[in-house]
Order: C-alpha cells, then structure tokens, then sequence
C-alpha cells in the first residue's frame, strides 16, 4: 500500500511569504503583545486551512471578517495593512488592498442616497479588505429614520453572501462595539476573529517616542528622556488620552518649540547637534505639566 | 432567434467565470465597466437603460459582479442585458468590448417591413415583434 | 571649414551652362531638417559610375526646383528656401549598389490638402532619371503643419465601431465570387447568406462595376435587399461594401447617392480611380456619413519590386491623409505579397497616432498623426479559419478580416462558412482576454470551439494544412539582432 501523502507545513509556511508579515509586525511594532499573537494565531488557522483545501477537506468558505477593538492610537490600522498583506500572501484575497471607510463614506443625507453610497465603497473594496474604522456610529438608535440601518442591511447582506470577494474589518472603541454587536446580533455572527488591542504601557510608549524621532532624525538629551518620561505617565492620566497618537502630537508640539527657541537665540551659531536636540525645556513647557501641577494645587 | 449583438454572441452563453475572466481583462487595460439592460433590441438602438453609473474605479471584478447579480435579480429572463468596457485613453474616448451576459426566455426576433417606391426602391424598416407591447411587458 | 567647399561662390554657380547637383545647392549633409520639412527617403541604384552623393543630389533636384542646366531665373526666387536637400546617405545593408538617401523638402513647394501635388513632386519626373538605373520611395515623414491641412478619413476607426454597434473583435467580411459573372439576384443571395451567417460585410470586388452580366444598379438593389434581410435575422448592423468605382466622377457620384438612398453604411472605391477621386470621395463620404472602403487595386505594379517604384507604408500613409477609412494592408499569412514585419509597419502606420521610428518594420522616420482619424486595415486574399489565432495575433483587433473563399468555399454552404469563420474568432478573441497565449494554444482553441458548431469543425479539416509558403519579395532591410541580456 503506499504511503500516506504527506504535507510539508513548513515549506508551506515559507512560501507563503507569510512569515515576512510576520516579522515585520514582530519588528515593526512595540509591545501588542497579545495581538501579535492573535494574528499568529489566526495566520496558522489560515495556513492550515489552505493546506486542507488542498487536499479537499477544506471547510465550505471560511468566514474572515473580524473586529479590531480597542483606544485610539493602539495600532489598529497599522495591523490592518499588515493583515491584508498576510491574506493576500495566503490567497484569500485577490488583491492586496485595503479601503478604509468611516460612517460618512457609507450612509447618505437623504432618502435613495444611502444605497448606491454603499455599494459604490462595497465594490472598490471587493478583492481586499474593508476597514470601517468607528463602525458603531452606522448604527443610532436613538434616530429612527436614520439612514446608517440601510447601510447595515447591505454590510450584512454582501458579508454574508460576499465572502469570497470581501473581508470586513469593523474596528472601534472596545465597549461601545460591544454595545454595538449585542444591538446588532448579525454582525456578531459574521465576525469570525475578534482582536482586542491592549493600550501601550509607559515604558512601551517611550520606545515608541524613540522611534518616531529616530524616523525624523531627532533625539533627546538626558534630562529631556527623563522630562518625557514624566510627561507620559502624566498624559496618560488625563483625558482624550490616544496612546501613540498622542505620542506623536506631544512629539510634534516639542519640535514646534524647539524651532522656536533656536530662532530665539538665532544670534549664537547652531551645530547639527543644536538642530537635532530636543530638550527638557522643550518638553516640560507642555500644557501637559500646567494641568498636572494646577491639579496638584487644588 | 438568436440576436447576435455583442463581441461574443456565437459562443455558447458565458459562464459567470467566463464574465469574470472578461471583466478582469477590462480592469487590467483600465477600462470603466458598465452593465445595462433594455427591452428593445433593435440593432440601432443606441441607449440601452444604464444599471448604475460606470464603474470607474474597481480594483477586482468582483465588484462588476456583484452590480451585474443585482441586475439580474430585477431583469433577468425579461430584458437583454450586456456588458461593455469605456476607455478614457485620448483617440478611443468609446466603448472598447461590448457582450451581452443575460437574454430573455425567448427572443421572438424582427419584423422586415418593405414599402414600395418608385423606380424599384424599397424602403426598409427593422421592428422588434415584441416593440408593439408597452415596455416592461415586452419578455 | 570644409562648408565653404562644397558650397561654390554664388559668382559661378550662375554661370550659364551644366554643373553637378551636388554643387547647385541640393546637397547638404549638415543640413538640420526643420520640425516643418516633409522628409522622404528613396532607395537609389545609381548607373555604374555615377557618384551616389550625386544621385541623391539629382533625386533632390529634380523633385524640386532643378533641371538639367543652370536657369538664371532661379534668381527671381528664394531659391535656396525652394531647394530640397538630400541630408543623409547611407548603403543598403547587403545590397551593394543601392543607397538610402534622404531628403528635405520645404513645406511651402506643397499644396495643402493635395495628395495629387504630394506625388507630382516626389513622384513625378525623377523616377525616370536616366543615371539612375532604379529609383524606389521608401518612407515620408509628414510634419504635423502638413497633416493637419487634410481631413483624412471620413469615418475612422472609433466612429465605425460606434455606428456598428461592435466592439473588441476585428470585423469579418468576405468579397463575393465568383467575382464577375453572377447576376444581380445570385449576387445578392451570396451577401445574404454569408451576413446571415455571421459576417459583418460583404465586399464587391476591385472589377465589380456595370457589366454585361449585371447593372450596377441590379447589384445595389438586391445586395440592399441581402443586407436588410440579414440585418432583421440576426438583430446585428450589416453591411456591403458597394463598389462606385467608375469612368468619370459624375458617374461615381451618381452610384455613391443610389448607395445612400438605399440606407448602406458604406461605399468601396479602387485605388485605380486615381488621388483626386480619392479625394473627392472621401470629402462625399464625410458629408453622408458613409465609410469609405479603399481596395488597393493596382499597387502592386509599383510596390512590389524592392529597387523601383514605392513601398506601400507610403501609399497607406498617403490614403489615411486623403481618407480611406478602410484600406487593404496584407495578411501575412495568406496569399498576397506581404512580409509579416513589413505588414505589421503598414497596419501601425493606419491606425496608431504615432509612429516611432522602427527600421524592422520598415518605419524610417518618427510620425507624428496629430489626431487624424485611424484608418482600419484590411486582411483580405486566401486566409481561413483555422488561421485565426495568427490572424489577430499579428494584426490585433482592429482590422477587418476578410474571408472569401474561407467562407463562400465552405462544403456545408455560405452561412456555414460565414459562422465557422465568426465562431473561431469570438472564440480566439474571448481566449485572448483570459490571458490564454494564443499563438502556442491556437489550434486547440479552435478544437475546442468547434466542439460546439460543426460548420468550424468542417472548415478546418477542409483547410488544415492550406498555407502560402511563398518568400516575400518586399522585405526588410533591418533585422533586429538579439542583444545578450
């Protein structure tokens, strides 16, 4: 009798080129520790999956629309991107896109609007992914002729039917995509892959910070290290807080400042280590410290 | 009858695969692709009802075939409905392929009407013999 | 500076009596050709003993100003403006004793909108020049000014496929036959069956005109009465191409408004009926919106030869200006003269907007078309069926593929040879645009289309093994060689 057919999983998994997304979210990304893994997790149920279909015993379709819950700033979109990478190295996808909608994109102003609007980003988005960032605000239930519901209906209706031309990733703040998939029982049986999206701690917020000025080609001295650090923990005790965008702001509002007391001082000559040094001052005159000191008064 | 209208109309009808492959080939030139529908065959008959504005900016013809499901569910079996591609390029600015996708049940053809005139001319008028009964009950 | 040399004082080139072409002015080889120059180049064979500079000066001169002894009148004019210039001149690779010379002309020795200036002047007197034992116009540069002085095709290529109705294939058709001979009412019968069957037209040919054996009026009548029939059974536009070539111009005019009146999209005219009838013809079709097909009746008496006469990418270039809206341009594959690189050169220069210079097709020189309308070439003379997948391949999809024989020889009847020849090509072309490679898989695409119709099933084993394996005369001089990667 001859052997059974066996299966390389390994040389499967190399070329897939599955394992370079990977890597990239592996090193391109700070902390996300559980969602790192998640994707690890979904990627080897793809794979797996493919190798099944191969040999014919696949499952009918797979569903692989998911949420992406979580506080702004957590990298979201960025796995997205990586996500539709890694569908369209395992043939799940068509083409490597990725269309990224919110609520105005999909549900009109007036009455026969809402439809065509819909489908039109439906089909730009068919062969790839469509991302609807903020999904729940489809969905008011305290306006009754709200036109969201229309959108949702025709969501539903291609997900379902769709599913080899479309993923949807619907992407939000945790508890209110809670609050929206329990009003909305079809789309919680759609999603296949939930993927919480944990906020940063301080310390990986930092690192965070010291790549974004490494990109931009600036660095901090050591007491403006040790100012940022400060100016995490006290941002992230205060509202509106969005974790590596807020990061990026902060970083923007130092460099502003820099500028403006180099120009200050334009008198003495600058070297390049001038022009690259954010320091503690230029940090510490944030309005962050204001609030936390005016705080500490009252 | 058969109405041969159309890039493909002597081949055996076009699987959904068959259109796939066809709209791929569209969207890899850059062609917009629409999809229309009418119930009046007549072979000068220009404008055929548009389903839909054309769609300019698909990425993969899943789209066009979504939009072309749509249609059927409302005309299938009552109307013809082809799919055509439009190039933009400079010099074309027109319609690069142009098929007929869906037919009704039954085509009944055209009437040949022949008015005598002078000198052994003749004039000549094609009609449609389902053209006599209001559109929408024509198939 | 050696200039000075070859141009002699004005004191002496005025003397009375004979000096060299080259010394009268019509020699210049760092002469710059303007954006507004018409170029042309001619492959010369001087007399034994003549200089070629001198031959290509001589070509220069007598198709512009000079004559065989110094004119002291040429001093009323702006001579040196008027003077054509052979620019450059090179040996024809492997062909010893001919010579590649180039010429520029001033845009201002020509007529605007007049082919029949354009060829009095660089086709007139010098092809009979005694030292030269043989003279041949291989290619012209038309500058953009020039161009847009003509109207070109009544119709193009776009506009047809509009008022047709058809996109994405090449068009079909089939010329008549026996071509002299039947009567109006079995003339008819042969276009009927044939657009029945699947043909978008029917062609008269090149000596169809008024004979004995059938009227034209008789033609027009019944092969309306073909078209109109065919037209309501299959719901498609149909066509036939109906020859007004004629004595004068009164009569072809005549013909041409019957034509109309009797509701055909399309008139056919020969080459034979000369450039002004052309003319005239194209300027009649682009007022009744009637496309105007040219059969290039007569050519080859001038073409064919690769020392004399002219190639015929110039007589193509030359109808787009005047308006052809169809021409026929080879097929390569079939019976006709016609080398595959050289083909393909012809069919670019009817329907592209612009032509760069492609010496292994035979282009010389960059064209520029300045929007004129595209003029769609036809394949016509001994092609078939089973030829299709080399068919579009080569030729692309806008042309008209003409199948006479390949249709009307059809052992299951004229219908049947005209939908085995339909079927093989939506079947090819829906191939094509899967991304099938045609040319390798050809053969079974066609088996597998004719799985489905018998009438293909017969033409190719009928025709399987018909080829013309005949050397081309008209050849190109340039090959491209393989560069290594």
């Amino acid at each position: 009798m001859d052997a059974p057919e066996t299966v390389d999983l390994e040389a499967a998994f190399v070329a897939s080129g599955v394992g370079e997304v990977l890597d990239a979210l592996e090193r391109g990304l700070i902390g996300l520790q559980p969602v790192k893994r998640r994707i690890r997790e979904i990627a080897a149920l793809l794979l797996v999956e493919r190798l099944r279909r191969s040999f014919g015993v696949g499952s009918e379709n797979p569903t692989l629309h998911m949420s992406f819950t979580g506080n702004p700033g957590t990298g979201k979109t960025t796995v997205a991107l990586r996500m539709a990478d890694m569908l369209h190295r395992l043939g799940y996808i068509r083409t490597n896109q990725l269309v990224s909608v919110t609520r105005d994109d999909l549900v009109g102003q007036y009455i026969g609007h809402t439809a065509p609007k819909t489908k039109e980003i439906l089909k730009k988005a068919m062969g790839g992914v469509l991302f609807i960032d903020e999904a729940y605000y489809l969905y008011r239930p305290e306006n009754e002729r709200d036109y969201g519901q229309e959108a949702i209906e025709i969501l539903l209706q291609v997900m379902e039917s769709r599913r080899d031309d479309l993923v949807v990733i619907l992407a939000g703040y945790t508890d209110r995509m809670d609050r929206f998939f329990t009003a909305n029982p079809g789309f919680r049986s759609r999603v296949a892959h939930h993927v919480d999206f944990p906020d940063y701690s301080a310390e990986e917020l930092f690192l965070i910070a010291g790549k974004m000025l490494e990109a931009t080609h600036y660095r901090l001295d050591t007491a403006a290290e040790e100012a940022f650090r400060a100016y995490i923990t006290a941002r992230m005790g205060q509202p509106h807080f969005a974790n590596a965008r807020s990061i990026r702001n902060a970083l923007d509002r130092a460099r502003m400042r820099q500028a403006v007391r180099l120009f200050e001082n334009r008198a003495t000559p600058k070297t390049v280590a001038d022009l690259i040094t954010l320091k503690a001052d230029d940090i510490l005159k944030s309005r962050v410290f204001e609030q936390a000191t005016s705080l500490e008064k009252t | 009858m058969r109405i041969t209208q159309g890039t493909f109309s002597f081949l055996p009808d076009l699987s959904d695969e068959q259109i796939t492959a066809q709209v791929k080939y569209c969207l890899s030139k850059g062609w917009a692709v629409n999809i229309e529908f009418t119930d009046d065959p007549h072979p000068r008959n220009t404008y055929w009802e548009m389903w839909g504005a054309p769609m300019f900016d698909l990425r993969d013809a899943a789209g066009a075939m979504y939009e072309l499901a749509a249609c059927r569910k409302v005309h299938a079996g009552r109307a013809y409905i082809r799919l055509s591609a439009f190039d933009a390029t400079a010099g074309w600015e027109s319609l690069r392929l142009s098929f007929i996708t869906d037919r009704p049940a039954e085509e009944p053809g055209f009437m040949l009407e022949r008015q005598e005139r002078s000198g052994r001319m003749i004039a000549y008028t094609t009609r449609a013999y389902t053209t006599d009964r209001p559109a929408g009950a024509r198939y | 500076m050696n200039k000075v040399e070859k141009k002699p004082a004005r004191k002496s080139r005025y003397d009375a009596g004979v000096m060299q072409y080259k010394d009268m002015g019509y020699f210049d080889l760092d002469y710059q050709p303007k954006d507004t120059d018409i170029l042309a180049l001619f492959r010369i064979t001087p007399q034994d003993g003549v200089d070629p500079h001198e031959a290509g000066a001589a070509v220069a001169g007598e198709s512009s100003t000079a004559t065989w002894t110094v004119v002291w009148t040429d001093r009323l004019t702006a001579c040196e403006k008027y003077r054509a210039r052979c620019y450059r001149i090179d040996p024809v690779p492997g062909q010893p004793g001919q010579y590649f010379a180039y010429i520029a002309y001033d845009l201002d020795l020509f007529e605007p909108g007049s082919i029949v200036n354009l060829s009095a002047s660089i086709i007139g007197n010098v092809f009979g020049f005694k030292p030269l034992k043989a003279l041949r116009l291989e290619d012209m540069r038309l500058p953009t000014a020039y161009v847009k002085t003509f109207d070109g095709p009544p119709t193009g290529i776009v506009v047809e496929r509009e008022r047709l109705d058809k996109f994405g294939r090449p068009l079909l058709g089939a010329t008549v036959k026996p071509k002299l001979g039947l009567s109006g009412r079995n003339y008819g019968r042969v276009v009927y069956e044939a657009l029945k069957g699947g043909l978008d037209f029917t062609k008269d040919d090149e000596n169809a005109n008024s004979q004995p054996f059938m009227h034209w009026r008789e033609r027009f009548l019944y092969c309306m009465e073909a078209v109109n029939r065919a037209q309501a059974m299959t719901g498609e536009v149909k066509g036939t191409y109906l020859n007004v070539s004629a004595a004068t111009m009164e009569e072809m005019y005549e013909r041409a408004e019957f034509a109309k009146e009797l509701g055909s999209v399309v008139v056919m005219i020969d080459l034979v009926i000369g450039y002004t009838a052309i003319q005239s013809m194209a300027k009649w079709a682009r007022r009744n919106d009637m496309i105007l097909h040219l059969h290039r009746a007569g050519h080859s008496t001038y073409t064919r030869q690769k020392s004399h006469g002219m190639n015929f990418r110039v007589v193509a270039k030359w109808m787009r200006l005047a308006g052809a809206d169809h021409i026929h341009a080879g097929t390569a594959v079939g019976k006709l003269e016609g080398d595959p690189a050289m083909v393909r050169g012809f069919y670019d220069v009817c329907r592209e907007d612009y032509n760069p210079m492609c010496l292994e097709h035979g282009l010389f020189f960059d064209q520029d078309w300045a929007s004129l309308r595209k003029t769609m070439p036809v394949a016509s003379g001994g092609i078939h069926a089973g030829q299709m997948h080399q068919l579009l391949d080569l030729l692309g999809e806008d042309c008209v593929l003409q199948f006479g024989g390949g249709t009307i020889g059809h052992p299951m009847g004229i219908a049947a040879g005209a939908t085995a020849n339909r079927v093989a090509l939506e079947a090819m072309v829906l191939a094509r645009n899967e991304g099938h490679d045609i040319l390798r898989e050809g053969p079974e695409i066609l088996e597998r289309a004719a799985r489905s119709c018998a009438p293909l099933a017969e033409a190719l084993k009928v025709w399987k093994d018909v080829t013309f394996e005949y050397s081309s005369t008209d050849t190109p001089d340039f090959v491209p060689t393989a560069t290594p990667s």
